[in-house]
């Protein structure tokens, strides 16, 4: 099976960090996939549902997020993720 | 000891006096040499699982923010790369106590590394995981916080769980050598009304009392008879302040004509709102229920609704609560409802046009809506209304789902049915509609009307100016109708929220205000000193 990927870019002000990072691995969990992240264009990848390893990147806010995902809800994993971030994991601020 | 000043920065706003407590910082004691592996590895289990336990217990405990904030160490705790490396060092033959140190001690290194300073406070949370693993593996047990009553803890930093097992009625005050202000606790400080200072180096030790001032964080040791006067004028004003704020914020607000203003709540999910905020309001004005829709893989079911939908009414006693039914479009999309992509999601498929374009989404939350408003004080409101036939549409959608409730046996009621008014059309022709009430969302009202987006900067920020005369003037239009017709006109939405509109608003008429949890006691400190 081949993987799919997605682009999204983070603008929640303080990047992903400790509440979004639980609510990123914790949807994450939800998917049957294997499930990828990355800071474009050549950050280290790291498993996204491991909150251990997404805290470990530091992503920062304006980081340009690359997801990829393997397994039958490959899509729809990366539609949800990528719809997370865009909303600002649903954070009131500002 | 001289009277010696410590010049920090504020974390947490907040004046106080009194005796200075050390927190107790040592570190654990050393273990006994280690076990074979397959021991040492159960100790690290039998550790991990009480810290679970003793964390989720102390989540029920805390409040909103302090159990998110632990949300952060539990799931941290529950992810098997955590221990990788301690697992890899027992096999090598330490001891689960410094192995599982050495793992934490690493990551942490790794945190307060980092460029940003809000992953560098991050270090602190995995510090207080470390301690609280550590301390079930050495057999240390609870390091409790004997202080005097009025005492200001101090020390090098704070973890959140201890500031969250303190006892802040008596503890009055946190001044710490490093700290930061984006920690955890500095959020947990500032949510509690803790005064707080950080960064101010080292603390030297004293029995002297101290002033900590958290507006110029600043902490003065042994206060001369200068200092001491000064404190209490000073802390004599904030109380006046902070006592005239909490009377005004528990009692209903009214204008100095003696005219009533209901001053509501607007909330999403209810557990994250402060319960004492919720008692002080006079209902809740706008109910966004997106809350129940997002982050999750499936939709909530109708069941799930209703129990919630009757949590929140029950809760509040009677008071109204103002429903607004699903808002949610191309900028907000759900990933299990496959919403089309558009280019231009704010003047798209959103909030009722979604709805009723997509029956199957709507009905289970309409038929949730009336199966919980039988003897409860709800009410339901239609977000992006923009012509009489959505509203008459959606009311016949109601009236369909409240007969086949009937038919099935199913208790149920019919709500008022009352619409946002967010798009200049239904401001402008506010006569052509007839809903039960009206609330006026000025966010969205204010972006359509200037055609300036909420999230613009510079040149087309300064456009959306909620006290711009076409916003004020469409504002008018709908009240003044409201008045000569009957109609409840409430507002909901930032505007309310700065005294500077807020003051306008009442100016124009408007009577029943809606803002979020934080603006309660300035809406109520406005209203309390309007002018005319």
């Amino acid at each position: 099976m081949s993987a799919e990927r997605a682009e999204v870019t983070i603008t929640h002000p303080v990047g992903l960090h400790a509440r979004p990072a639980v609510k990123f691995t914790k949807l994450a969990k939800t998917f049957d996939a294997k499930i990828r992240l990355r800071g474009a264009p050549d950050g280290a990848w790291a498993d996204a549902k491991s909150i251990v390893k997404v805290m470990a990147l530091k992503l920062r806010t304006g980081t340009r997020l690359e997801l990829e995902a393997e397994g039958p809800a490959a899509a729809e994993a990366l539609a949800a993720l990528e719809a997370l971030v865009a909303r600002d994991f649903d954070e009131q601020h500002g | 000891m001289a009277e010696t000043r410590l010049q920090g920065r504020p974390a947490s706003p907040g004046l106080i006096l009194g005796p200075l407590f050390r927190l107790d910082e040592g570190d654990a004691e050393d273990t006994a040499p280690a076990d074979d592996p397959a021991a040492e590895h159960g100790k690290l289990d039998t550790a991990l699982e009480q810290a679970a336990s003793d964390l989720a217990e102390l989540m029920a405990d805390a409040s909103d923010d302090g159990a998110e904030i632990l949300a952060f160490q539990s799931a941290m705790l529950d992810d098997p790369a955590l221990v990788e490396d301690a697992r890899t060092a027992i096999d090598e033959g330490a001891s689960a106590l410094d192995a599982w140190r050495g793992a934490l001690d690493e990551q942490i290194e790794g945190f307060r590394a980092a460029d940003d300073e809000y992953f560098r406070a991050r270090a602190l949370d995995l510090e207080d995981l470390k301690t609280r693993v550590a301390d079930l593996l050495s057999g240390r047990t609870g390091t409790g916080l004997d202080a005097p009553a009025g005492a200001i803890l101090c020390g090098a930093d704070l973890t959140p769980s201890r500031f969250l097992t303190a006892d802040w009625q008596k503890l009055k005050g946190i001044a710490l050598a490093r700290g930061s202000a984006q920690s955890h606790v500095a959020m947990l400080a500032r949510a509690r009304g803790v005064p707080m200072v950080v960064e101010l180096g080292p603390i030297p030790e004293t029995d002297a009392d101290a002033v900590l001032d958290a507006r110029a964080g600043t902490l003065v040791m042994a206060p001369d008879a200068a200092t001491r006067a000064a404190y209490a004028t000073d802390r004599e004003a904030l109380d006046r302040e902070v006592e005239a704020e909490a009377a005004l914020l528990t009692q209903p607000a009214h204008l100095p004509s003696g005219e009533r203003v209901a001053c509501l709540l607007n909330i999403d999910a209810p557990e994250g709102v402060d319960a004492a905020l919720l008692d002080a309001s006079d209902g809740i004005g706008l109910w966004r229920t997106e809350f129940l829709f997002l982050d999750r893989p499936h939709p909530p079911s109708e069941d799930e609704q209703v129990a919630t939908y009757k949590g929140l009414l029950d809760r509040l006693g009677g008071r109204p609560v103002i429903a607004r039914t699903l808002d949610i479009g191309g900028d907000k999309p759900l990933s299990w409802a496959n919403l089309p992509r558009e280019t231009n999601p704010f003047l798209g498929l959103r909030g009722l046009r979604l709805c009723l374009e997509r029956p199957e989404l709507f009905k289970p939350q309409v038929r949730a809506l009336l199966r919980a408003a039988p003897g409860r004080n709800l009410e339901v409101m239609l977000p992006m209304v923009s012509r009489a036939a959505e509203l008459a549409e959606a009311r016949a959608f109601f009236q369909a789902c409240l007969e086949e409730l009937e038919a099935e046996g199913v208790d149920a009621a019919m709500p008022p049915l009352g619409m946002m008014v967010e798009t200049p059309a239904s401001a402008v022709a506010i006569d052509t509609f007839d809903p039960a009430f009206v609330s006026i969302g000025s966010n969205d009202l204010v972006q359509y009307t200037m055609a300036a987006s909420r999230e613009a900067t510079g040149r087309v920020a300064a456009l959306a100016d909620p006290l711009d005369p076409a916003v004020l003037r469409l504002v008018e239009t709908v009240v003044r109708h409201g008045r000569a017709t009957g109609l409840p006109v409430s507002l909901c939405g930032d505007m309310a929220a700065d005294p500077r509109c807020a003051d306008r608003l009442l100016a124009i008429g408007l009577r029943r205000l809606s803002v979020g949890p934080a603006a309660l006691a300035r809406l109520k400190r406005t209203v309390a000193g309007h002018a005319g």
